[in-house]
């Protein structure tokens, strides 16, 4: 295949519609005959219903009707796919029954001709509340003595799950050191900056139900509706427009999407409900939350040989989609990008009276990289050596792969000292390194961190998946030659529109202008999964590709047909079938497609038409690394932290299109060093969310970021025909570890090891006044 | 109250509440939706337009207090059905990713670039705060004022060459 | 994010303002740029039954000089403020301490007289306002009075103006032009506002010695305040580095100071003497 368009930049195809404002969101969306619903939560953290008035609210102008929980008794829990042995999974009703165990559990639902009118109605709704002890604590949350959350159960442990694997005992036993340390991942809220929206109209005559949702996965969401409202599946189509951001928060089945597609069915009337961002904060799924004490078995030559990692993991009050799960992961990438010949990991899930976490980008794997990079640099400080020699000494060799893992994963490909040369390179680290001696002679504090990152990628082999890990592709030449790609991925500002577009039109020898992908619309797409995982492309786009690749096995039995020629000498080149060495005879893809169609002169049992789907089970997961190097420089005064460089040199495998991967990686990067700076969702003990609004929980803005210096290294995936790994975690995954072990290392001369996240500057000036005493 | 105001250079004259709020005028009435709303409390910046040629944040307006003034949003920066240089240098340098901030990054740039025709990029990342984007870490976005700005106004020293 | 029904006026002239004020007492607002109070009813924080547009009186938006002052009506917004030549040029500060405040949208549409009655502790202008020791013009059903910066803000969220009274203008000094002047900042990263700001007058004689002085700190204690233990340090001084440090100490001394998650109390005392010095050394030409 020629490549005029796989590994360009090419600008993408969905932007020209959402630079202009013409692009649909869902809360854009206008039905005729639309009504408001919005939403009465619960303003505790913890606390009995005594008992809820709307009759005040009834009387209220517009109100059309108002739904309780009640009179929601019908419509099935909200679920959980994470299925773990032993796993409490508490009933989980779209709208409270007799308690409420978060601020922002939804209780009432009133529906209204307009948005103005509905909100009115919804504060002269009354509950009363009997408040409860609220269970915010992580670690007392686990205690016997706590109090209950769920009173079916007997604790608040949702549920414990450990992975071992070589032999820890040796390991420690043969340690030379063994280093401690806890280590917290806070809380964190996701953003994305369209709030959920859902729209719901169901048609009685057709019996049919369709939900508009900002969401990552059509699909699953379709079939987990259909459930909880009792529908058949094939009565049911999600319909997912232009989504403004997931990153783990709309890879979920909220109550919402359940009760608005109910309140549709009792009113026969379309309804509409966008999330306002407060109730973004308090009801859309958070991520993070884990505390872990860790012990380091470690070699005087640098060497790790063992890992426990224990953790408690905070599950909120409920479970969302995948919210027991999310630890899991961390496991499994314990051991990072180093040959590490034993590692445990123990978690206990815990249930407190806040919102779910659950898959925020990442999901698991930050927490993982988190642990093993700071290890590296603890491992370094112990033993006064330079952090990249520990990272040297520990890397398993290029050779080495497919690398297999204590943890009992097989890394794919890679080749781990490739990028860190290159970053050290690019950052000038020995520079750096002999400037911070310089600085700290005259009192100023430069530190250089460094993190050499492995993730896991291209979710994945299906038996290792809640709920399958193919994914699906339906490519279909249109009787005039356009060609249609349907993808079971639903993007959701990736830019795959594009990206697989450049993949079918270097296939079909096309412009990509012919070409126009599909997705997020469960009644013209074949079943899917969806976007998440960084799995889109790896997996998504390799279903587009076996489909063309089948497709034009069917057009070489045509081809040999119309061109009287054997099978086994047509040949497919730019856009035409032609039998090999013979310029003469051809047809072009287009010609075949009206034949196909037209269908007056086919083989014997060729099937009319040139469409063909595939669905692509991996066989593995694929493992991207790469090394972010960061230079910051500590405020004496304030304890800020001023980022002095940022290099980040990725391997994602092959690339389709190096613009939206460096895209990907910007983005992400933020978004890690949003969590290392400045992001924590706060709750106090009585369980109320403090960092509730944009006023109070901070991500970053442009000013609050440096210029990002990118490089890659290419080493292509074996998993895929592509090539491919996947990108969209990794800046995330990588860059957490990098600034906090660049403020450590600038800390070094006042004997810190560790410090918590969010580095806000008061804690780093804490540390600085502690030495100055 | 009775509301009369200028959107896109188009008049509109419509019967609301006291409180309906700008962006709820745009979207609704003006039926408008390229202008977006993502939070509550004035910090996002998703539904700047241009009121009077000032980027404004129309969530924290009152649609009265734009009374007889002229409002520009997204939709309105197309000229004669051609992208505003803006816009094109979005799209050339990847500067956006789920589209959602954008409208309101673009009118942000838009004022940026009126006030100060070659900012640094220190100029641009200030110019741009009351603006979040949570996709692409504000690179290439900065490239993309960087290089609208370019073209929109060259360098002195080559103005003068013409 | 929808603030409740009200009842909407738009006079045209403070006095009309003035009289609907009296007229709806305590459930009236008056609305400015709307960036302090809109936020607040959109979270229902703030539910006003009449709301009394401000923008249609044009005096409130002027800017004049009069007896080495200017005028600054209410209604002046951050930006006018932070770029008006006249101000950048002859009330530094003032300019200086606009340019900090929320972000460039915010700026468009936040005004002066807004965000000063809002008496915010967090809010920006208190520090430079104390500093520059600016008069309140306003006007309530009893005719005309000025308040001193000083006397305007008595609390949290709490001004001198009695019900009904309307912030007119400020007047504000010209400074002479060997007075220097800052506003330094430390910014709650969610929301802008300010954790401390420290505003600062100097000047010094030929000499090299502290002729003049005056630090307003906002965002530390429940109200803005003058740190006049410093001023009295630093007056009659050479303004050098190591002078300026020590006269920056313990600025908050006496300040109920309130912690919270963005800034324990401690941390806020600290950073009140690194503002102030910060504000001090950049306003003697010492630093930038």
């Amino acid at each position: 295949m020629a490549q005029q368009y796989i590994g360009q930049s090419v600008k993408r195809t969905e932007d020209p519609r959402l630079i202009t404002g013409l692009g649909h969101y869902v809360d854009d969306m206008k039905l005729h005959d639309m009504h408001y619903v919005a939403f009465v939560r619960s303003i505790h953290g913890h606390a009995r219903i005594r008992s809820v008035d709307i009759s005040a609210a009834l009387q209220m102008p517009g109100v059309v009707r108002i739904f309780t929980g009640e009179d929601c008794r019908s419509i099935g829990s909200i679920p959980c796919a994470g299925a773990l042995e032993g796993l409490k999974v508490p009933a989980h009703p779209v709208l409270a029954l007799e308690k409420v165990r978060y601020v922002g559990e939804p209780i009432v639902a009133v529906v209204a001709t307009s948005l103005y009118l509905a909100r009115d109605a919804a504060e002269a709704v009354t509950v009363d509340y009997q408040s409860l002890p609220a269970v915010v604590d992580l670690e007392r949350a686990a205690s016997a003595d706590s109090p209950r959350i769920h009173e079916e159960f007997s604790d608040n442990i949702a549920y414990t799950w450990a992975l071992t694997g070589g032999d820890l005992d040796q390991a420690f036993k043969e340690a030379d050191k063994v280093i401690k340390q806890r280590m917290v991942h806070q809380r964190l809220i996701p953003v994305a900056m369209e709030p959920r929206a859902v729209i719901a109209r169901f048609l009685p005559g057709e019996h049919e139900l369709t939900l508009w949702s900002s969401t990552q996965i059509p699909h699953l969401m379709r079939t987990q509706v259909a459930i909880m409202l009792g529908l058949a599946e094939n009565h049911v189509r999600v319909i997912t427009p232009e989504v403004g951001g997931g990153f783990g928060s709309k890879l979920n089945v909220y109550g919402e999407e359940a009760a608005l597609g109910f309140i549709s069915m009792q009113l026969h009337k379309p309804v509409k409900w966008a999330e306002t961002r407060r109730e973004n904060f308090a009801a859309t799924i958070h991520g993070r939350g884990q505390i872990g004490d860790l012990e380091v078995a470690i070699k005087k030559d640098g060497r790790v040989t063992g890992i426990r990692y224990k953790v408690w993991a905070d599950l909120g009050a409920y479970h969302q989609l995948l919210t027991p799960a999310i630890p899991t992961l961390t496991g499994l990438m314990l051991t990072g990008s180093y040959r590490i010949p034993a590692a445990r990991m123990d978690v206990t899930g815990v249930f407190t009276n806040k919102m779910a976490t659950d898959a925020y980008r990442g999901a698991g794997r930050p927490e993982a990289t988190y642990v093993i990079e700071r290890v590296m640099d603890l491992v370094a400080q112990e033993l006064s050596m330079d952090p990249v020699d520990v990272r040297r000494v520990n890397f398993p060799a290029k050779k080495d792969f497919p690398f297999a893992t204590a943890t009992g994963l097989t890394y794919d490909s890679g080749n781990y000292d490739a990028p860190l040369k290159k970053a050290l390179k690019l950052a000038e680290y020995k520079k750096w390194r002999r400037e911070q001696q310089k600085a700290r002679k005259k009192g100023r504090y430069i530190g250089i961190g460094l993190s050499t990152y492995v993730e896991i990628c291209a979710m994945g082999p299906s038996p290792a998946m809640p709920a399958g890990g193919w994914e699906s592709a339906t490519v279909r030449i249109e009787p005039t030659g356009k060609v249609t790609v349907l993808t079971g991925a639903s993007p959701h500002g990736q830019g795959q529109e594009t990206s697989f577009a450049q993949i079918a039109a270097d296939m079909l020898g096309v412009t990509i202008e012919d070409i126009r992908v599909l997705h997020g619309d469960t009644g013209v797409v074949q079943y899917g999964i969806g976007t998440f995982g960084s799995r889109a492309t790896a997996v998504g786009g390799t279903a587009v590709y076996r489909a063309i690749e089948k497709l034009l096995q069917k057009g070489t039995l045509l081809a040999a047909h119309l061109l009287q020629a054997p099978k086994k000498e047509i040949q497919f080149e730019g856009g035409k079938f032609s039998i090999k060495g013979d310029a003469s005879k051809s047809i072009s893809l287009q010609e075949m497609a009206l034949a196909s169609y037209t269908a007056k002169n086919l083989p014997v049992n060729f099937e009319p038409g040139l469409s063909s789907t595939y669905y692509f089970e991996p066989k593995n997961f694929t493992f991207p690394f790469g090394t972010h190097i960061c230079v910051v420089e500590l405020d004496g005064d304030t304890g800020e932290i001023k980022i002095l460089k940022y290099v980040a040199v990725d391997d994602c495998g092959k690339v389709i299109n190096p613009l939206l991967v460096d895209g990907q990686i910007h983005g992400g990067i933020a978004q890690g060093l949003g969590q290392a700076l400045m992001e924590e969702a706060v709750y106090d003990e009585s369980g109320q969310l403090i960092t509730g609004t944009l006023m109070d929980y901070a991500i970053p803005r442009a000013n609050d970021l440096p210029w990002f210096e990118l490089d890659r290294t290419v080493t292509p995936s074996p998993v895929n025909p592509l090539g491919v790994k996947g990108v969209g975690e990794a800046g995330t995954i990588g860059s957490t570890p990098a600034l906090v072990n660049a403020v450590v290392d600038a800390l070094q001369p006042f004997g810190v090891k560790h410090i918590d996240m969010p580095l806000r500057p008061e804690k780093i000036w804490k540390l600085l006044q502690k030495e100055a005493q | 109250m009775e509301i009369s105001l200028n959107i896109n250079g188009q008049p509109f004259k419509e019967d609301v509440e006291p409180r309906t709020l700008l962006v709820h005028f745009i979207r609704e009435n003006a039926q408008l939706t390229g202008t977006h709303i993502g939070c509550e409390t004035t910090i996002c910046g998703a539904c700047t337009v241009l009121l009077d040629g000032r980027a404004v944040k129309s969530c924290t307006l009152l649609a009265a207090q734009a009374r007889g003034k002229r409002v520009t949003t997204i939709e309105g920066l197309l000229e004669k059905g051609e992208l505003h240089p803006i816009q094109k240098a979005f799209w050339e340098e990847h500067g956006l990713q789920c589209g959602y901030c954008t409208p309101g990054m673009i009118l942000a740039a838009h004022q940026l670039l009126q006030q100060n025709p070659h900012p640094s990029e220190a100029e641009i990342r200030h110019g741009i705060e009351g603006n979040l984007c949570r996709c692409t870490g504000y690179q290439h976005i900065v490239k993309a004022i960087q290089s609208a700005a370019a073209k929109m106004s060259p360098p002195r020293s080559a103005s003068a060459a013409r | 994010m929808i603030p409740e029904s009200f009842e909407y006026f738009a006079p045209t002239s403070v006095q009309e303002a003035v009289s609907l004020a009296q007229r709806h007492g305590e459930e009236a607002k008056f609305l400015s740029g709307g960036h302090s109070l809109l936020p607040m009813m959109k979270l229902r924080l703030a539910t006003p039954k009449f709301v009394i547009d401000l923008g249609g009186i044009r005096e409130l938006t002027q800017i004049t000089e009069e007896g080495g002052k200017f005028r600054i009506g209410a209604l002046v917004n951050h930006h006018t403020l932070e770029s008006s030549e006249k101000i950048r040029g002859r009330c530094r500060l003032l300019a200086q301490t606009a340019a900090q405040i929320g972000d460039p949208q915010v700026r468009n549409c936040g005004t002066l007289g807004g965000s000063v009655s809002h008496a915010d502790p967090a809010a920006d202008y208190p520090a430079a306002l104390l500093a520059l020791e600016v008069e309140m013009e306003v006007e309530g059903p009893g005719g005309r009075r000025r308040i001193s910066a000083a006397d305007f803000f008595v609390d949290l969220f709490t001004s001198a103006l009695k019900p009904s009274e309307l912030l007119v203008a400020v007047h504000v000094p010209v400074l002479e032009s060997n007075v220097g002047s800052a506003y330094k900042k430390l910014r709650q990263q969610a929301s802008g506002f300010a954790i401390v700001g420290a505003a600062a007058i100097v000047a010094k004689d030929e000499g090299g010695k502290c002729q003049r002085v005056a630090i307003g700190i906002t965002g530390v204690g429940p109200k803005a305040f003058r740190a006049t233990a410093a001023e009295k340090a630093l007056l009659g001084k050479s303004l050098t580095e190591k002078n300026i440090e020590k006269a920056c100490h313990q600025i908050a001394s006496g300040i109920d100071v309130q912690g919270d998650i963005h800034a324990s109390s401690d941390y806020r005392r600290a950073m009140a003497d690194v503002f102030a010095r910060r504000a001090v050394l950049a306003a003697a030409g010492l630093s930038q």
